[in-house]
């Protein structure tokens, strides 16, 4: 039996994991994928938001300007990759003035420091790709851009070495409470890689943290009566390369109107550029496909901040969903007036020990850091659960070769020779990064968690090259045939087995 | 030591490009190669139809290869494989040589000078991304030349049932690969009115094959959460856009993309050559030298080229200006040269061609219109042909079709998993099948040389599969 068992493996859950990890606590996040970071948390703008977006008074406003503020410490401690480069919004009529003012005043409001609005000459005059309808601007040097896939992998490797057990490939299909205990049934995807179990078993602990994302409201629903529902709002995007990273070198919001809420133009860490999301409202929650529509939507908007983004070198579309609560219950730690739009975290009335921290949308990766913290509180309040004595709060990535310089380089492949054979070509990628990835506290099964972790396949030719190498190394490592190498879940097998080839 | 030039790449442009500075008396040449072996991507491209500008023969681009690894190691020009270059500079205030940063596992990261360097990276292929393929992003979608590799080099099968986006050489040429490695290639779809690919491949690869090229038609949707499941493909109109209503669905575990190549210049970039957007390569002057001094370049690396023999040509080029500025030192750089990129090919097959009697020759990549008429006597008269070789093919396609077939074979106790193989002269075209069958089912002991006899008398055609690369023991 578990102390905690978190359900959900995404940002929320994994920093969650990370901030219980502290106390003497025997901790389990069931993850239903074959990896951490592989829902919302993968899929977004990669922003930490200033603050000045989310109501006064709200736990989003809150948690948003709080997560901000502690960013930059965990960057350096977890090792993820973080600028602090700022954002602006843009205002492109005089008649929006007053709402940009709106920004500012409730930005001051929540504890947003060095706002500042400027004129449409000034704001071309730090960003000369924006365009000349730009009537003002609101600048806040407090915005940063983070790695979504980094913050999470650390957070998550971080709970694991310091004793949290990460159940991948764990799908939950039942919750049911005996005697103050949760017994949650869990189901192992049959096609796994080394899984610890086989088919449907069962998972205790007295206390649940419910960090589904889109399905927060499945898991809420098999413990509560007062029930709940989360409907995905899609968000599709286009990444472009690195040769257009210097396009803007701020987040470029739109000011949000009667048409919507804009499309933002952002540098990310990895040196690419983003332009997205739209927003659109599915049933699906597994619908992250993009559209021509949607395409054609971000590159009419975007043009509209900025008219010459170099579109032509886009190098792959995706797209998110954001888990949007639409029906809630009252959650007695929610102090917020505005409650309706604002992340539901807290205690279930009627299920004691069953905790939710759900409708997760923006800013939910900003203040990540920050619902883990107040999760914290909470437990503790409950548990008064001791301090570990042994408890490392920090965390040395992988060794970055493309980032480092030519006498670091040197050094890494005196350490491991491996850093001599370079696999992905486009981000520099070796194949030292990539074995210590597989090896790693969370090890990387997937190509895409090894894209998560190392940057291999992320560039131009979108693993075009490195495809079959990273495969031959999953095999070798992972010691599975070439054909059971999955770009993600069970399921996506890249190569043919060779009987069924044949048939 | 300071050598006389650096070559970056061991594809056909940096090999002729060596070869060439060493006919010119340069002595002291280096070719550094990230991959394995020489050769560069010719190595997957097995089938044949290389080299007959350059040898006056039709060779498998193996074979075109192995043809300049023996003369690099005749001229004993010295080369580094697995070695990935990370950095160049050319010459400048700070420095009278090149230098250049590589890296590799026996000698780890090290610092190299020259008085030249010869930049022949090739190319790489667009991907789905930058296509901005709508839909899902499941496994089993692939650039044409991945998919090339994992078969033709991996020994590998990245699906069983295949639709092909682009009409390009390589589409082209992966829609007969996949075939006849036994999977069902439901069409080719190709955005445009016309083929970029050459009108022999339409015929030998698709044509023959019966799989069909639906021109003005383009993937509108993927589908699928984990592996690819299915492809919508819609008509265009003239603007490329999709028409609505004329969305079909294909079933299929695999999407190769063949839809342009984009010269690969990171480095060229890192050099901090200027680049001509035109060509995505870089700017040269007429010594096809970039604005990186004493850094050339050549091969896909500045251009995208239809034919390996323009690469060799040009790259010959390159090794002689580059001669030259070895010997002669810094001068003015002079003015930026715009390359003669030749103008893309636009192929269909006639629609009006009477199939009765009509054909596109396959021999050479002409691709003439032939008409065979049967005169009284039986004889037929050929026209259309521009050389003897369309006579005879026409002749043979009326009374007994022929074709040459590539594939690969199985190798047992080899540094890979497999080699490539041709059969030695033309089959029956109704024996290809049984042919492909056979080599399917035969393995072979390393080591294997080019033109080793692999199988004797494939089924009874009297024809021999020989090996078209070698495949050392471990």
């Amino acid at each position: 039996m578990y102390d905690v068992i978190i359900i959900g493996a995404g940002v929320i859950g994994s920093s969650i994991a990370r901030y219980l990890s502290k106390y003497r606590l025997n901790i389990a996040v069931l993850e239903r994928s074959s990896d951490v970071c592989e829902g919302t948390s993968k899929a977004n703008s990669g922003i930490c938001h200033a603050g000045y977006d989310a109501k006064t008074g709200t736990l989003k406003a809150k948690l948003n300007v709080r997560g901000s503020k502690i960013m930059e410490g965990l960057s350096k401690d977890l090792g993820f990759g973080y600028i602090r480069c700022g954002s602006m919004v843009l205002c492109f009529d005089e008649a929006d003035r007053g709402k940009l003012n709106e920004l500012y005043e409730r930005g001051l409001a929540n504890g947003v420091e060095e706002l500042k609005i400027l004129t449409g000459d000034e704001a071309r005059e730090i960003e000369p790709n924006l365009s000349s309808e730009v009537k003002y601007a609101l600048h806040a040097p407090t915005g940063a851009i983070v790695d979504p896939f980094g913050l999470t992998v650390a957070m998550a490797e971080n709970a694991a070495v310091n004793g949290v057990s990460f159940k991948l490939n764990t799908e939950v299909t039942a919750i049911k409470k005996e005697n103050d205990i949760y017994k949650i049934t869990c189901k192992k995807h049959p096609d796994a890689v080394h899984p610890d179990h086989t088919g449907e078993y069962v998972e205790e602990a007295p206390i649940v943290i419910n960090a589904a994302g889109v399905y927060g409201d499945k898991i809420h629903n098999m413990v509560s009566g007062e029930k709940i529902e989360i409907s995905p709002k899609r968000g599709e995007y286009m990444l472009l390369d690195t040769t257009a990273g210097s396009f803007v070198g701020r987040t470029i919001f739109q000011l949000p109107t009667e048409k919507g809420k804009g499309i933002l133009i952002t540098p990310t860490v990895h040196g690419n550029l983003l332009v997205g999301p739209t927003a659109e409202d599915i049933e699906d929650k597994e619908d992250t496909e993009t559209t021509s529509a949607g395409i054609a939507e971000i590159k009419e908007k975007a043009s509209l901040s900025a008219p010459a983004v170099p579109f032509r070198e886009v190098i792959t579309s995706f797209s998110g969903l954001r888990a949007k609560l639409v029906k809630r219950t009252h959650v007695d730690n929610l102090e917020s007036e505005d409650a309706d739009k604002d992340f539901l975290i807290g205690e279930v009335p009627d299920s004691k020990g069953f905790f939710d921290a759900v409708g997760i949308e923006s800013p939910g990766l900003s203040a990540a850091p920050a619902v883990a913290e107040y999760i914290e509180k909470l437990i503790c309040a409950k548990l008064a659960p001791a301090l570990k004595e042994d408890f490392k709060e920090k965390r040395e990535p992988i060794p970055n070769f493309k980032c480092a310089d030519d006498n670091a380089r040197k050094k890494f492949i005196e350490n491991d020779s491996l850093y001599a054979n370079v696999i992905c070509r486009c981000c520099t990628v070796t194949e030292g990064e990539i074995v210590r990835a597989i090896h790693s506290p969370i090890p990387a099964t997937t190509s895409d968690a090894i894209k998560r972790r190392t940057g291999a396949g992320m560039g131009r030719c979108q693993s075009g090259f490195c495809n079959p190498k990273v495969v031959e190394i999953l095999s070798r490592e992972l010691g599975i045939p070439c054909e059971a190498v999955c770009k993600n879940d069970p399921g996506s097998e890249y190569l043919i087995p060779e009987k069924e080839a044949e048939s | 030591m300071i050598y006389d030039l650096i070559v970056i790449g061991g594809g056909p442009a940096g090999m002729a490009a060596a070869l060439s500075a060493r006919k010119e008396g340069i002595k002291d040449i280096l070719i550094l190669e990230r991959d394995k072996e020489l050769g560069g991507i010719l190595n997957q491209c097995i089938h044949s139809g290389f080299g007959l500008g350059v040898f006056k023969e039709e060779l498998t681009g193996p074979e075109y290869a192995q043809r300049y690894i023996e003369m690099t190691h005749e001229e004993n020009i010295e080369y580094m494989l697995n070695t990935m270059v990370t950095g160049v500079h050319g010459i400048d205030e700070g420095s009278d040589t090149c230098n250049v940063t590589a890296v590799n596992s026996e000698k780890g990261l090290f610092e190299l000078k020259s008085r030249a360097v010869i930049l022949s990276m090739g190319c790489r292929e667009k991907s789905r991304g930058a296509l901005n393929i709508p839909g899902y992003r499941p496994a089993g979608i692939y650039s044409a030349g991945t998919a090339q590799r994992y078969v033709n080099i991996e020994g590998k099968m990245p699906g069983k049932k295949v639709v092909i986006l682009g009409s390009g050489d390589i589409g082209l040429i992966m829609a007969r690969r996949m075939t006849l490695e036994g999977a069902r290639v439901s069409c080719v779809a190709e955005i445009a009115p016309y083929s970029g690919g050459l009108r022999r491949n339409i015929v030998q690869c698709l044509d023959d094959y019966d799989i069909p090229l639906l021109f003005s038609h383009t993937v509108t949707k993927i589908h699928g959460k984990k592996r690819v499941e299915g492809v919508t493909i819609s008509k265009v109109d003239e603007n490329y856009a999709p028409i609505p209503g004329t969305e079909k669905n294909y079933e299929c575990d695999a999407l190769l993309l063949s839809c342009g190549l984009i010269p690969e210049n990171e480095l060229s970039r890192d050099a901090g050559a200027k680049m001509e957007p035109s060509t995505q390569g870089p700017v040269v002057n007429e010594n096809l030298e970039t604005t990186a001094r004493g850094v050339f370049a050549c091969g896909n690396v500045l251009h995208v080229h239809d034919l390996v023999d323009n690469v060799t040509k040009e790259s010959i080029t390159a090794g002689h200006k580059a001669a030259s500025f070895i010997k002669n030192g810094l001068g003015e750089w002079g003015e930026a040269h715009p390359v003669k990129v030749p103008s893309k090919e636009k192929n269909t097959i006639p629609e009006d061609m009477d199939r009765s009697c009509q054909m596109i020759c396959v021999c050479c990549p002409n691709g003439c219109l032939l008409t065979a008429k049967k005169d009284e006597d039986g004889n037929y008269s050929v026209t259309g042909n521009l050389c003897p070789k369309g006579e005879e093919y026409a002749i043979n396609e009326m009374t007994n079709p022929v074709r040459n077939i590539s594939s690969i074979m199985k190798v047992i106790g080899g540094k890979g998993p497999v080699v490539s193989c041709k059969t030695s002269s033309e089959i029956p075209k109704g024996m290809i099948a049984t042919v492909a069958g056979q080599i399917d089912k035969t393995t072979v002991n390393a080591p294997v040389k080019v033109g080793d006899i692999l199988i004797k008398n494939v089924a009874d055609t009297g024809v021999d599969i020989v090996a078209t690369n070698v495949m050392e023991s471990i």
